[in-house]
């Protein structure tokens, strides 16, 4: 089975525009990001930060590519249907969806693991602006 | 702008890296705040008819006694238990975890869990944070293929033995428990085996102290019992060290008296019985 489209979405590196100024009216946040230097944006902070972020993909990759070996081209690829329509069930932009059906198939409903007690996105202090968000999605804006 | 690209991700968050790295690198006088490390002994010990685990109560941070009567030995499962070392915060949630979803993981498969699940759930969970999770854990218990005893690094490696000692008093600890053992032991033997291991650790290592913790799981089920023994008793002190009034000699005596106003007077009764 192709596993290059998972490959694809892998993170080699933490987006830029994340971490400089991004807009003509944006102070760089000297605050919460510290000095500004190159070497600060390109490069990690921690070893553990690029292997946690790709972890999810990494795990989905494994397990296609070994379900492909055992069951075949058509076991991987059926799952990989019902990923995509599951995920295309979603709240209103700004809100967080719980993701349950992807979840069960995943299997992630059965295991409690470091990201479901710290750092619960629905406790997240941050939110994006509701309304600018809905009328870009409806094309509004 | 929308960062599209960016969602918040449940889990470890390494917003602060940065942050923390630029400070420890520019500020040179700065002491950064360690984690608390629970400086232990823990044992185990496979006997005829189970595990033993023994531990000592003592939480260091640094050189200061953090607690003086912790728990170092964990429940996964009623018939598993679990000795932490390392870092103490981290010996808890990693035991935290591996509790609930051993229990999600019998009920989903309605059996009775195993010390070899347990094992490799960890082991699993270890390799995936490379190391950054300090949990040093031994891992005794009893299921239906008899009893087994594993040792796990914060690493991930493991050893499957049928004895064992971890965290700073291993060394003593060891040496005990190498000079002594015997395969097929009477619960009696194995028990005061476990106890004058972690009594060595208790007395040798600086890291821990106070009072032995065993835990016994045989196929009844497990009998956790706290401070079996204290090896290290507060002794008395020998001599008196109060000097009588008069002994120093007072040679010279100023008087200056302090210019105090009076500004206000509140009178407040108390109920006195």
């Amino acid at each position: 089975m192709n596993t290059r489209g998972l490959g694809s979405q892998l993170k080699d590196s933490i987006p830029v525009s994340e971490l400089s100024a991004s807009g003509p009216f944006e102070n760089h946040d000297i605050l919460r990001r510290g000095f500004s230097s190159v070497k600060n944006e390109l490069l990690p902070s921690h070893p553990l930060e690029l292997s946690e972020k790709n972890f999810q993909l990494n795990q989905d990759k494994m397990n296609f590519s070994t379900l492909r070996n055992i069951q075949g081209l058509y076991a991987p690829l059926k799952l990989q249907m019902e990923f995509k329509a599951v995920k295309q069930v979603q709240r209103l932009p700004f809100l967080q969806s719980s993701n349950l059906s992807l979840d069960i198939l995943r299997g992630n409903d059965e295991s409690i693991g470091f990201e479901d007690i710290l750092n619960d996105p629905s406790q997240s202090e941050i939110m994006g602006e509701p309304h600018m968000m809905v009328e870009y999605k409806l094309g509004l804006l | 702008m929308l960062h599209s690209a960016w969602e918040p991700q449940g889990g470890f968050s390494f917003e602060n890296c940065q942050r923390n790295t630029f400070l420890e690198t520019s500020l040179k006088g700065l002491r950064v705040p360690h984690a608390r490390k629970t400086g232990t002994t823990i044992a185990g010990l496979v006997f005829q008819e189970g595990v033993i685990l023994g531990s000592d109560t003592r939480a260091t941070e640094d050189s200061v006694v953090a607690d003086k009567n912790c728990e170092k030995i964990h429940f996964i499962a009623p018939n598993i238990y679990c000795c932490g070392a390392g870092v103490a915060a981290d010996a808890e949630m990693t035991t935290q975890i591996l509790a609930s979803n051993m229990e999600l993981h019998a009920l989903s498969t309605n059996r009775k869990p195993r010390v070899a699940t347990v094992t490799r759930m960890l082991r699993q969970m270890l390799f995936r944070y490379q190391g950054h999770i300090g949990a040093s854990l031994i891992i005794g218990g009893m299921d239906v293929t008899g009893p087994h005893l594993y040792s796990v690094h914060p690493h991930g490696s493991y050893s499957h033995i049928l004895f064992t000692a971890m965290g700073s008093g291993q060394g003593p600890a060891i040496s005990v428990l190498e000079d002594r053992f015997k395969p097929n032991m009477t619960l009696e033997e194995g028990q005061k085996l476990v106890v004058e291991a972690v009594t060595a650790g208790i007395l040798e290592d600086l890291g821990s102290g106070s009072n032995v913790d065993v835990c016994v799981i045989t196929q009844d089920g497990a009998k956790f019992q706290r401070a079996v023994s204290t090896p290290a008793v507060l002794s008395k002190r020998q001599g008196k060290y109060h000097y009588p009034v008069g002994t120093t000699a007072i040679m010279k005596e100023t008087v200056t008296p302090l210019p105090l106003e009076m500004i206000e007077e509140t009178v407040q009764t108390m109920e006195v019985e």
